[in-house]
């Protein structure tokens, strides 16, 4: 929901303190799922992550999340999808080139991390977005591919 | 072949297509790298591609710009419009030994169609590249295509950069020769986020991004407090920075493009200006020499992107009368080997008027 959606950006401190309180018990639970039912409840974990991501960012589930990075404003909702944003067509009130009525995500973006404590993670470079992760659960490729660095 | 060589010719070389050889710490074979290396005030452009597959017309649109500019960049389905490739531009271009830097856009390619894109640049001697975002298929004459974005400008440099200096593609299969390509890209310091603008400079450059190209600039005062902030950052001495800016052709136009082209600030003052004008082509021309002269005054800036979209006929003038190439002639087209180039028209006329002057 595009209001939600701004309501985070302009929360992003109290978003960025939720995330860091609340992910590490989401993935130690998902780790401890994984482990006794395999694969067979990733449909279902994907449909919350999916609901709960939907209604506060407007989650496109792209599988690989960097809203963290990027001042709590999900990046998949910029038209051009850019990972690296803004693009140099912003309108003067700042919003999209492509879309008038929306604020521009990436606006959004920096002004988000300009509120958070680690917001300077926005400054840092993100590589290619992983298509064939899409509509997959970033939670649970997040765990898997740490279960498989190691 | 030319006996005695002025500096600036033994600089870029006599002959159009020649390979120039290598310079310590240059990471292509070409020109524009040369004389922005050296220290020179660089001056580029931006060709407007024909709706033709005549290649004539390519070269009819290039050579107004002979002895005045260092390199013609090469557009990308601007304006999310149809017209004759990018990639057909340069090998036009390059086979008449001009120096083009060819734009790349993420609008209508993966990583598979680009990658494949700058090995076929490279390999038709190609040595620029300038990577964008693009504009949306939203606003252009095929509003209905599928836009891909797969990659956004700063992955392509990285991905330019990673084909360059890894020799490899991003996948990690080797190359047997990697693309010897000078990478640039865009910013616009004149929209908004203003504050973090130049955050957006710094991760192109870190990215790798070795010159940049601005978007349109008629406001000197937003241009020096950026330029000021990337002179302290630092961000001026990793990249080499050239300003765009163009020629008004009337208040209504200024107003236009204010209106319609994403990301072109024009401020009141300079419409007034036109607007009050007897003669507003002549106006807006003698404005863009000044902020020209302007832009060079300031530090960290290394050169000029002339946009004289609808009025290219003027940009030598315009070059030329503004000073900032304080002299330099830059490489035009003289006598070279026919037989290596494209035959078209063109280029046979004139290496016949040459032999029989």
């Amino acid at each position: 929901m595009y209001r939600v959606r701004l309501w985070a950006v302009k929360r992003s401190r109290f978003m960025e303190s939720l995330y860091n309180r609340f992910n590490p018990v989401i993935l130690t639970v998902m780790r401890g799922v994984t482990k006794v039912f395999g694969k067979s409840l990733d449909r279902p974990i994907t449909v919350v992550e999916a609901g709960v991501k939907g209604f506060l960012f407007d989650c496109k589930m792209c599988g690989d999340c960097v809203l963290s990075s990027t001042g709590m404003s999900c990046p998949m909702n910029c038209p051009k999808t850019i990972r690296n944003g803004p693009c140099g067509g912003v309108r003067d009130n700042g919003h999209c080139e492509v879309k008038p009525e929306m604020r521009c995500v990436w606006v959004a973006a920096w002004d988000g991390a300009s509120r958070m404590k680690g917001g300077d993670a926005i400054k840092e470079v993100q590589t290619f977005v992983d298509s064939s992760k899409q509509g997959s659960s970033s939670w649970l490729n997040i765990i898997r591919e740490d279960a498989n660095d190691n | 072949m030319t006996t005695n060589l002025t500096p600036d010719i033994e600089l870029v070389g006599t002959n159009p297509g020649d390979p120039l050889a290598y310079l310590p710490d240059h990471v292509s074979f070409g020109r524009f790298e040369r004389i922005l290396r050296a220290g020179r005030f660089a001056v580029t452009t931006e060709i407007a591609p024909p709706d033709s597959a005549d290649p004539d017309e390519v070269l009819r649109r290039a050579e107004i710009f002979d002895g005045a500019v260092d390199a013609i960049n090469a557009t990308d389905g601007s304006g999310a419009n149809c017209h004759l490739s990018s990639m057909g531009v340069c090998a036009v271009l390059t086979r008449n030994g001009y120096s083009p830097i060819i734009q790349i856009s993420c609008r209508d390619r993966n990583r598979i169609a680009i990658q494949g894109d700058v090995l076929g640049a490279a390999a038709m001697g190609v040595c620029n590249v300038l990577c964008l975002s693009g504009d949306d298929v939203s606003v252009g004459d095929h509003p209905d295509a599928k836009p891909v974005f797969d990659l956004d400008s700063i992955t392509l440099i990285k991905t330019i950069r990673t084909m360059r200096d890894k020799a490899q593609f991003l996948s990690g299969r080797k190359l047997d020769a990697g693309p010897s390509l000078f990478i640039g890209s865009t910013i616009n310091p004149f929209a908004p986020p203003f504050e973090h603008r130049i955050h957006q400079l710094a991760k192109k450059i870190d990215a790798g991004a070795e010159f940049i190209q601005t978007q349109y600039c008629f406001d000197i005062e937003i241009l020096k407090t950026f330029m000021t902030r990337a002179v302290d950052m630092g961000l001026s001495e990793r990249a080499f920075i050239l300003i765009g800016t163009g020629p008004l052709a009337s208040a209504g136009s200024a107003k236009w493009l204010r209106k319609n082209i994403p990301g072109v600030h024009i401020p009141q003052p300079i419409i007034d200006r036109l607007a009050g004008a007897e003669k507003p082509k002549l106006e807006g021309r003698k404005i863009c020499i000044e902020l020209m002269q302007q832009i060079k005054e300031i530090p960290g800036v290394k050169g000029i992107h002339l946009m004289a979209f609808k009025q290219e006929k003027y940009a030598k003038s315009i070059i030329q009368k503004s000073g900032v190439l304080a002299g330099r002639k830059p490489w035009e087209p003289s006598d070279f080997d026919f037989t290596r180039q494209v035959p078209t028209k063109i280029a046979l006329e004139k290496a016949v008027k040459r032999k029989t002057k």
